[in-house]
Parts: structure tokens; sequence; C-alpha cells
């Protein structure tokens, strides 16, 4: 116990700031309403769906919760189930079998929702483009708000695309 | 008054029975029948009422039909109008019910007129029991209910299992009244049988003959209540019988247990010495707590109430026993508050357990299934029985302000005061049995949140549950009444409670201290400041749940609401497969105390022949054999087949041997006599 | 006038509960963050999502039946009662004759018995299992409670909480007794499982196989979500109330005049703030416990609660 504690008083606050500036790896597709922003200003949960990735853009999210990114301090949280959350953060080409179990996530949550498309996959189907098991762009699945380029996108720009997507922060 | 109501009673009864004979298969004759038993039991409880608010005893005018043994003695006092009472609540909406539940066995499958003739017969064996004032008229009429009863159980007797049912029953029951002839003849000696000469001769007794007929009394009415190990015939015959027979036997006929050990014990006997009430106490604790571990295990829905009758037996005992322990000590008005606590938990357990046999067999009789596994989404097609049986099981899981909590806080307020008694065996006692009672609650609510959960929510996981339609009318009209009495008697225990503590007035001494246990609209217990005020408590409950609504309109918050297909983590079809099952639910129990369930498993794996990695098929059965069956009632039945086999012998069908053992029958019997007189 | 201020005061501090409760959870969860060396969110967090819920739609599954609508309520209803039952700041209160202890333990195993319901209504296999876990739990951990409860009620004779309160207060030695230790320890072991904190539920995970009391409200949204939620953040609170003032009673008011009752509201925020660090530190350090091991935890804390009562019984 003593020595944890001391570890934890040697790091001290392990998060960074994060610079709003640079926005052009998201791309805003769809106006989201007035309303949403309003609500969803500082509370927000996301249900992250994988829809067929090949899980180097979840590596990435998963480092949106650790100590460096700490999404928390936005109040952006992961839940475990569509019917807590707020935003869908999709991630992957669609495949034939997540086709159905995208749709349904997206029937589960309740509104007002959003949805981020991460990853060049989920724009364009990436390099699996073409592939007999691909059903399609997450936007021919389900409507989409934003997408957030990079193969994988850094956190940073994760977050940027969420906030984006929330629409609250000015851009300069 | 009294007498009128007394011959009403009577005569409605036989008058259903006679009826049932000669008419009971048509839709008017069973109307009838099933009427004229409700209005025996109006009849009886009104006698009941009369005689506890008055206080005072009524003796019935009974011709000498019967000149053997004193005849036919009947008297009732304010603890055998309770009881007489409590077969009135339940007996008339069980009867009512019972008017559209017999509908399924007009195929034929029993005989209508036998089971409305042994009902009617039923129902008045159990009243004279409580009406009995002396022993030959008491075994008599004790002796009628258990054989009524036994016929009643063998209804459906095309069922070999019904059968089987019925004979550990009648060997269990008869077990149990050779022992209570053996406790009365010691009670009566040269006495008459009149139960006033009863109690002066108890207190001629020795002590050891006074504790030998203390054991044997438990032995005997304990049997007949259910107490573990005695409780065997219990979760057999009662799913056996219909359903809203099964609700008279667990809700009623057992208590008639309580009442015997009541009126022994404490009226003839006047109490005893400490061991008696942590014997007592020890048996109900341990009837609670595994009576509840028990039905947990269980997936057939009135066998699981049945083992929920053996551990809220074991609750009322406890009451009792704790009771039974203060009057030891002298301490009069925790004696009161232990008994009344047990009593009023015996009127509680009557009207829960009989609306939940009634729902059971509401269920039963819409899906034509005991079993839990293929029920399941009930809550649509059947809201009326669903509603009741919810009322029933919060009832049970003693959730305020239903009456289950008051009678169950009653107890704990007992066993926690008994903590303050100076005395080796309350300081042993006491704290293990609050943590038995406490485990036993939260365990009966965990069962009841499977029984109510996986009967009645969801999806149907067979075709007949799919295909469930609403009980009729008479059905719900029975278990509304039930339900309504749920409901009343939690807040209504201010009323109630003086009522129960007068009913106590005199048995054992303790007529001395009249309690009152009211206080403005608050529960007071004795001797200390305990209290509650479940009226208020019943109100604010109420007034915050239904005030939310409100507020949260009034704060206009956002009240739109789509349906939509359950989260099943993306799953192309939820189906009833895929739901949790009641063997689910109790898994984790079942791991818990695994100790004590001892589980048998086998698992078989079929592979294909080419690859063990292909599997083409799994079976895995895992059954549960209680201990008590295991450990003491096959090595038992085999003992006795055995010691039969041998006797056997005995039996050669020759005239003249049969001559001979009874010319040497007889004298032994000449001998013995004679010796006993020297 | 006397009886006024006592029902203003009973209506104050259940409204006081109610809206501190979401802070004390941001609280729990801020410090949380701060030993993870995280920013982490602040600590009204919770009040923004109340909020949030409170103006998202309600999805509700085709299976479900009205119990799932209910049950919010009850949850949520029988939580309020309890806030009226419990004395938080003053002693004794108005309603201290309407409920007891065990009236406080049974009318919260009432929301967890329709939220186990509720958990099976949808009939999916995730709430099913949570309505096993939590039931079980409950169970288990119900002898514990009531021993406790006596083992508290031996000094004062009653099982209502203002008798005992005022015991504690008059005789401040019996607060040092050993079975009072026991007690307490017994005591906070069990409110850790009823709270659903590590190490027998972990309230921040996502993986639905180890869930307890999430896995039950994975269906809930919207202001059902936001009724559960609050309900069970006030029982969180609730639940460390008692702690503090059973055992440490000192600070509460005993005459509701509003200098006192200010400074008691302090100190009974202090108190909170004091239990809420000892279990976000406690957090930090343990693991979750294996489900079949939470028993062996509980049965642990029996044993303390058995003890507490005879060592009380054996030294009187
Ligand atoms: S965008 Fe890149 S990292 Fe993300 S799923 Fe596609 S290939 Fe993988």
């Amino acid at each position: 116990m003593p020595t944890l504690l001391q570890k934890i008083l040697r790091v001290g606050i392990a998060t960074e700031q994060l610079d709003l500036a640079e926005t052009d790896v998201v791309q805003v597709v769809r106006q989201v309403e007035a309303k949403t922003r309003r609500l969803l200003g500082r509370s927000l949960a996301i249900r992250e769906v994988d829809a067929g990735s090949c899980n180097g853009c979840e590596l990435e999210i998963t480092a949106l919760t650790n100590p460096l990114y700490d999404s928390e301090r936005f109040g952006i949280h992961f839940v475990a189930s569509p019917r807590h959350a707020d935003l869908l953060l999709v991630t992957g080409p669609v495949t034939r079998h997540m086709e159905v179990a995208l749709r349904k996530t997206y029937e589960a949550t309740p509104d007002p929702k959003l949805v981020v498309a991460v990853g060049d996959c989920a724009k364009t189907c990436g390099v699996f483009k073409g592939s007999y098991a691909i059903a399609g762009s997450v936007d021919r699945i389900v409507p989409v708000d934003v997408f957030v380029a990079g193969c994988p996108p850094e956190p940073t720009d994760l977050l940027r695309g969420i906030l984006t997507a929330l629409d609250r922060w000015p851009k300069s | 008054m009294m007498q009128t109501l007394f011959l009403l009673t009577i005569c409605a009864y036989s008058l259903g029975a006679l009826g049932a004979i000669l008419g009971g298969r048509g839709q008017l004759g069973r109307s009838l029948v099933g009427a004229l038993a409700a209005i025996g039991a109006t009849a009886g409880l009104l006698l009941g009422l009369t005689v506890i608010f008055t206080g005072q005893s009524f003796t019935a005018f009974v011709p000498a039909l019967l000149p053997v043994g004193g005849g036919l003695a009947l008297r009732l006092d304010p603890l055998g109008a309770f009881f007489l009472s409590v077969i009135g609540v339940v007996a008339i909406p069980a009867s009512l019910y019972g008017i559209a539940y017999n509908e399924i066995y007009e195929s034929e499958r029993g005989s209508l007129r036998l089971l409305g003739a042994m009902f009617n017969l039923f129902l008045l064996a159990m009243s004279l029991v409580t009406l009995a004032d002396n022993v030959f008229t008491f075994l008599l009429m004790w002796e009628g209910m258990s054989l009524t009863s036994y016929f009643l159980v063998i209804t459906e007797s095309d069922e070999a299992e019904t059968i089987r049912a019925g004979n550990w029953y009648i060997a269990v029951t008869h077990v149990g009244v050779a022992f209570l002839v053996a406790a009365f003849l010691m009670l009566t000696g040269n006495a008459s049988g009149a139960f006033s000469d009863l109690r002066v001769h108890a207190s001629n007794l020795s002590p050891l003959a006074r504790d030998l007929v203390f054991l044997l009394t438990l032995l005997g009415f304990g049997s007949k209540a259910g107490i573990i190990p005695l409780h065997v015939w219990l979760p057999r015959a009662h799913p056996a019988a219909p359903s809203y027979v099964s609700a008279l036997m667990s809700g009623v006929m057992i208590k008639l247990g309580i009442y015997g050990l009541l009126r022994v014990a404490l009226d003839f006997l006047g109490g005893g010495p400490a061991w008696w009430g942590v014997l007592v106490l020890v048996v109900g604790s341990v009837s609670a707590v595994l009576g509840v571990l028990y039905a947990l295990m269980e997936h057939d829905l009135k066998r699981l109430l049945a083992y929920h009758s053996v551990e809220n037996i074991g609750i009322i005992l406890m009451g009792i026993g704790a009771g039974l322990l203060f009057h030891s000590y002298g301490s009069m008005s925790l004696a009161v508050l232990g008994l009344v606590g047990g009593l009023y938990h015996t009127l509680n357990h009557a009207s829960f357990k009989g609306l939940l046999f009634l729902g059971a067999g509401s269920v039963l009789h819409a899906t034509g299934t005991r079993n839990m596994e293929e029920m399941g989404g009930l809550m649509k097609r059947m809201p009326w029985t669903a509603l009741f049986f919810l009322i029933g099981a919060a009832a049970i899981s003693a959730l305020p302000p239903l009456n289950g909590f008051v009678s169950e806080w009653l107890v704990f307020q007992a066993l926690l005061k008994g903590l303050n008694i100076p005395g080796i065996e309350a300081a042993i006692a006491m704290p293990l049995a609050v943590g038995m009672l406490a485990l036993t609650s939260g365990l009966a609510a965990a069962c009841f949140v499977k029984a109510f959960g996986i009967t009645f929510l969801a999806m149907p996981r067979s075709h007949e549950a799919e295909s469930a339609r609403e009980s009729p009318l008479l059905m719900r009209i029975g278990m509304g009444m039930l339900a309504a009495i749920c409901v009343v008697l939690g807040p209504g225990a201010i009323a109630v409670i003086p009522l129960l503590s007068r009913i106590l007035v005199g048995l054992g001494g303790l007529a001395e201290v009249p309690v009152s246990l009211t206080e403005g609209v608050s529960l007071q217990v004795p001797t200390s400041s305990s209290q509650i005020a479940l009226p208020t408590l019943a109100l604010a409950l109420l007034l915050a749940i239904g005030s939310i609504p409100v507020i949260l309109k009034l704060l206009r918050v956002n009240f739109r609401l789509r349906r939509s297909e359950s989260w099943g983590c993306g799953l192309t079809e939820l189906t009833p497969r895929m739901e949790y099952t009641a063997t689910a639910f109790a898994e984790p129990l079942r791991r818990v105390f695994a100790e004590l369930y001892r589980p048998s498993k086998e698992l078989t794996i079929d592979t294909h022949p080419e690859s063990k990695y292909f599997v083409q098929s799994i079976a895995y059965r895992s059954e549960i054999t209680p201990w008590f069956d295991r450990m003491l009632y096959t090595p038992l039945l085999h003992l006795i087949g055995y010691i039969a086999n041998k006797i056997r012998r005995l039996q050669s069908g020759l005239v003249h041997l049969y001559l001979l053992y009874l010319a040497l029958a007889l004298m032994g019997l000449i001998f013995a006599s004679r010796w006993i007189e020297r | 006038m006397t009886n006024m201020m006592s029902y203003g005061l009973e209506i104050g501090q259940m409204l006081l509960a109610l809206a501190l409760a979401p802070g004390l959870v941001g609280l729990v969860r801020w410090l949380k963050a701060r030993l993870q060396n995280r920013l982490g969110a602040p600590p009204w967090q919770p009040y923004l999502e109340l909020r949030k819920w409170l103006a998202k739609d309600v999805v509700m599954s085709t299976n479900a039946s009205w119990i799932f609508q209910a049950t919010p309520y009850i949850v949520f209803g029988s939580t309020v009662t309890v806030t009226l039952l419990v004395p938080l700041i003053a002693t004794p209160i108005a309603f201290d004759a309407v409920g007891d202890l065990l009236v406080v333990v049974y009318l919260l195993l009432l929301g967890t018995f329709f939220l186990a319901l509720a958990g099976l209504d949808a009939g999916t296999a995730f709430g099913g299992m949570g309505a096993s876990r939590e039931m079980t739990i409950a169970a288990i951990a119900e002898p514990t409670i009531a021993l406790s409860i006596s083992g508290l009620a031996i000094g004062s004779g009653s099982t209502n909480l203002g008798q005992i309160l005022t015991t504690t207060l008059t005789d401040p030695a019996a607060a040092i007794s050993p079975s009072h230790f026991l007690a307490f320890a017994a005591l906070f072991i069990v409110v850790l499982a009823e709270t659903g904190r590590l190490p027998i539920d972990n309230p921040a995970t996502h993986l639905e196989l180890t869930m307890i009391h999430e896995a039950m409200i994975l269906e809930y949204s919207g202001r059902y979500l936001a009724l559960i939620e609050w309900a069970s953040w006030t029982k969180f609170l609730l639940f460390l109330s008692l702690l503090a003032n059973l055992f440490v009673p000192w600070g509460m008011a005993t005459l509701v005049t509003l200098p006192t009752l200010a400074l008691a509201t302090a100190a009974w925020i202090g108190k909170l703030i004091l239990l809420a660090s000892a279990i976000a530190l406690l957090e930090t350090r343990v693991a979750k416990l294996r489900l079949f091991r939470v028993p062996e935890l509980l049965s642990l804390s029996f044993v303390l609660a058995l003890l507490a009562v005879t060592s009380s019984l054996v030294l009187k």
C-alpha cells in the first residue's frame, strides 16, 4: 500500500492538454440539431461498435480512457449498453456479419443520438474494399454525423471528432 | 347467535358433502357444492370472530350421539376461534375458486363427486378440530381431517406420482397420530378425556412425564406442521392435490399442527423448562433455512411453494419457541410478543400461501404444467393472476408494507429482545436464530424473484405458455380476496395484534399480562421502545412512489417512450431458449451451498466418430436429493422392508395358526394387566 | 410549531440527501481518477448525467411488461422513504417511530426485489444473470445486517435509530467497546456489497460477465435510468450516513435550531467525505473478487457480527 501511494504521488497528474486547433482529420457530414448539442453538453456516453475493423482503431480508442488522454475529463465515458449511450463510435468497414448488429445497436440507442465513424475503413472500406464479406461503409448502414479520418486515427483526433460531433468547442 | 352460526357451519358443510355425492358432477351441482362450502366457511369465520371479539368461549350443544370416550364435546375458546377464523379466511376464496377450477376434472380425470364431498368434509373436520373439547373428539376429527385430505391429495389418481405422494402422506400422518395418541394417553391418565380435566391432570405429572408428553406432541403435531425432518410428505402431497386444496392444506391444515402444539404445550402443560423453547426455536430455525434452501432448487412451481410452507412453519415456530423460552423465564410480556409474532405469521402465511397456491393453480389451469422452465411471459397473457401472484410473492418475501413483513418484524423483535435475557440458552440460541431468520427472508426474496420472474416475465418458453389465457372470473375473485387480505393485514396489523394478544390471555398463566401493542398508529413492542407505524409507512411509500411521475411531469422531463427489441448485443434474434432459466437463476446459490445440496452431475458428450472436436450432442443432468431423503428415509425404508420381509413368515394363511396368535396375544394381555396392577 | 419544525426537518433532510447523493458519487469517482493519475471528471459530473438522462427518450423492450416501467418508481420511492427514516443531521426525528432499522433494510430489499424482476423482464441473459447475482448477494448479506442491528440494539434495547443514537450519544464509552468496532467492520463489508462497490462489484465495469448491479439495468434508458441511478446513489449515501451516524453520532444536532443544524450538516458532510475517501482509496487498492469468493468475504463479515453480539453479551 505505501509503495503504491508513493508511486501515485510521484507520478502526479499524467493527463495531457488537448490542442483543439487541428480539425482537418474530422469531417462533419450531418448538421447536428441544436437540441443534441444542448443536451449532451458535458455528459456523453459512448457505445463502441466494432463493425469489422482490424482492431487498429480499437487500440486507439482504448487509449482514450488512459491517464494520458483521459476522455473522462470532458464527461465522455464508455458504457456497456447502447440503451445508456448517446453516441455510437463505429469502426471498420461494415462486414456482412456485423450489418444487422450495427443496425440493431443504432435501433437500440435512445434519441437523441449521434454516430461517429472512426478510421478510413469506416468511410471508404479501406483495404477491405471489394471483399465479398463487406456490406459497405458505415454511412450506408446507419446515418453518420462525423467521420474521423486516419488509419488508425490518433486518440487526440478521436477526441476532436467526438467533440466536433457535439459541436460545442469553438473552432479557431 | 353463536349457536346459529355453529349450526350453519355444520349444516352447510354436511349439505355440501351430501350434495356433492348426489349431484356434484354437473355445472350447477358443482357451483352449489362450492357455494355451500363458502357459506360454511363464512359462518365459521363469523363464529370465530365473535368469540375473539367478545372473549367469550362458546360451548356447542351436542346431543350424545357417540357415547364412547366421553362423547362429542365441542367448545370454542379464543385460541381455537383464531384458528377457526384462519380456516375461514382461506376456505371462502378457495371454495369459490374451486368451483371454476374443477372444470378440469370434468373429463373424468378425477371423480368430481368424491372431490366435492371430501372437500366439504375436510373443511368440516378441520373446523371441528378447533372446536374439540375432549381427547376423543380431537383425535376423531384429527383423523377425519387426515383421511379426507388424503382422498383430496389423490384426486388425480391417474398419475402414479400422485398415488405415491398419497402413500407418503398417509404414512407420515399416521406415524404422527401414533405419537399423538401416546401423548394424549399420558396426559389423560385416569382422568376423563375432557380438556378441562387434562389441564388439572397435567399439573400432577412428574417433570419427566411432562417432558415426554411435550416431545411426543412436538413430533406428532410437527409431522402435520411439516417440521424438518418430518416434512417429507409435504413437498410430495401438496403439489399433487388440486390447487385450491393445496392452498387449504398449506395455508390452514398444517397450521393446525401449530394449534395442537400451543394447546398442549401452553394450555395443558402450562409451559415448561427453557429447553422446550430452545428446542422449538432450533427446530424452527432449521426448518426455515432448509425449507427455503430446498425451495430455491425447485422448478416445479407447486413444490417450490410447498417447501416454502416448511420455511414459514419454521418462522412461526421461531416465534413460538421464543415465546416458550421467555415464558420459562417468567417474562410474560416478552412471551406474548413471541407468541403473537408466531400467531400473526400463522394468519399471514395462511393468506399469502393460500394466494400463491391459487395463483400457481391458475397458471397450471392455463398452461397445464407446473414446470417453471416451460413458463414465461404470462404477465401479458394473465395480467390478473400475475398481479395477485406478485402481491403474494412480495408478502412472503417480507417486503414492507405487506403483512409478511409485520409478522417477521415481530418475530425479529422477540428474538432481539431475547438477547437481553440472562441465561446461557438465550445467549447462544438468540443471535444464531436472528441470523437464520434474516438468511431465510433474504433467500425467500431471491426465491420469489425466481418464481415470479421466470413464470410471468419475459418471453414464453413453451407453446402452452404462449397460448395461455386468463382464468375464469371466480378464480380471479378467489385470488383477489386473498390478495386484498395480504395488503390490508400489513398496515392493519395495529388493529389485529391487540386481538391476538387477547387470544393468549389465560393460556399457561399469561392472564396477568394483558399487553397492548398499540400506541396511536404505531406498533409498539412491550418492555422496550422498538416501534413502527405501518399505516404511516405505507402512506409515505405510496406518496413517494406516486408523486415521482407528477414531479417529473412538472419538471417537464422527456416522457417519450419507444418500444424496440430487447438489447441482445446485436443478436439476430432473441429466442426464449436464450432466456435465463430457473436453474440458472438458482445456480449461484447452489454453488454457495454446495456442501448441503451435494448435487449429482452427469455429463455425456457425443462426438463425431471422425473427430473429437465435432460435438454432436451434449447431455447434462444434475439432481439434488435432499439429505433427509438420502440419510434418513432411504435407510429407514430399507430397514422397514427388511423387517417386514422377516415378519411375513408369520402370515401363513392357516386359520388355526391365527387362532393360536389370538390366544397368545390374549394371554399376554392378561398377564400384562395383572403385572401393571401389582 | 415544533411539529411543523420537525416535519420541515424531515423534508429538509430528504431533499438534502437526494441533492448530495450525486455529488458524493462524483467525489468518489474524482478521487479515484486522481489516484489513477488522471484529471478525471469533476465531482459534479453525476448531476450533468442526471440532467441528460431526464431529457433523453426511453427505449423499452417489446418483451417487457409494466414491471419494467413501475420498477424505477418503486426503487426511487422506497429509497426516498428511507431518507425520511434515517436520521442524517439531527436526532430524534419525526419519523423515528415510523420505521426502525429493520424497516430501512427491508425497504431497500423491496427496491432490490423489483430491480431484479425488471432485470428478468426483458428476457435477455445478462439481465437474468444480474438479477440472480444481486439476489444471491443480497440474501447472504442479510444475516450480517440483522446481526449488526442486534449488536447495536443490545445497548439501547431498541431497533429504532433515534434510540440507538441517543444511547450512544449519552454513553460515549459504548462507542469504543470492542463489539462496536466489530459491528462496524461487519457492517462496512456489507455496505460495500449492498452498494455494489469493489471488491464485490465494480461500478465502472463494461464487461457484462463481471457485472452485478449494472447487468440488471442494461435495458434502462432515459428517465428510468436516471431514477434508478439516482436511487442507487442515494442508497450509497444512506448507507455511508448509517455507518457514520450509528458509530460516530457526535456532531448530530439534538436541538432543532439553525446554528446547530448548520453545524450538524457540516459535520455530516465531513464524515461522508471521510468515508468516501476511504472507499476511493480501497477501490484503488483492491481488485474485484471472483463471484464465488464473495460468499467467503460475506461469511467473514457474518462472523464479525456474531462476535460483536456475543462479545457485547459477555461484556455486559
Ligand atoms: S481504419 Fe485502419 S486501423 Fe482502422 S480498421 Fe481500418 S485498417 Fe484498421
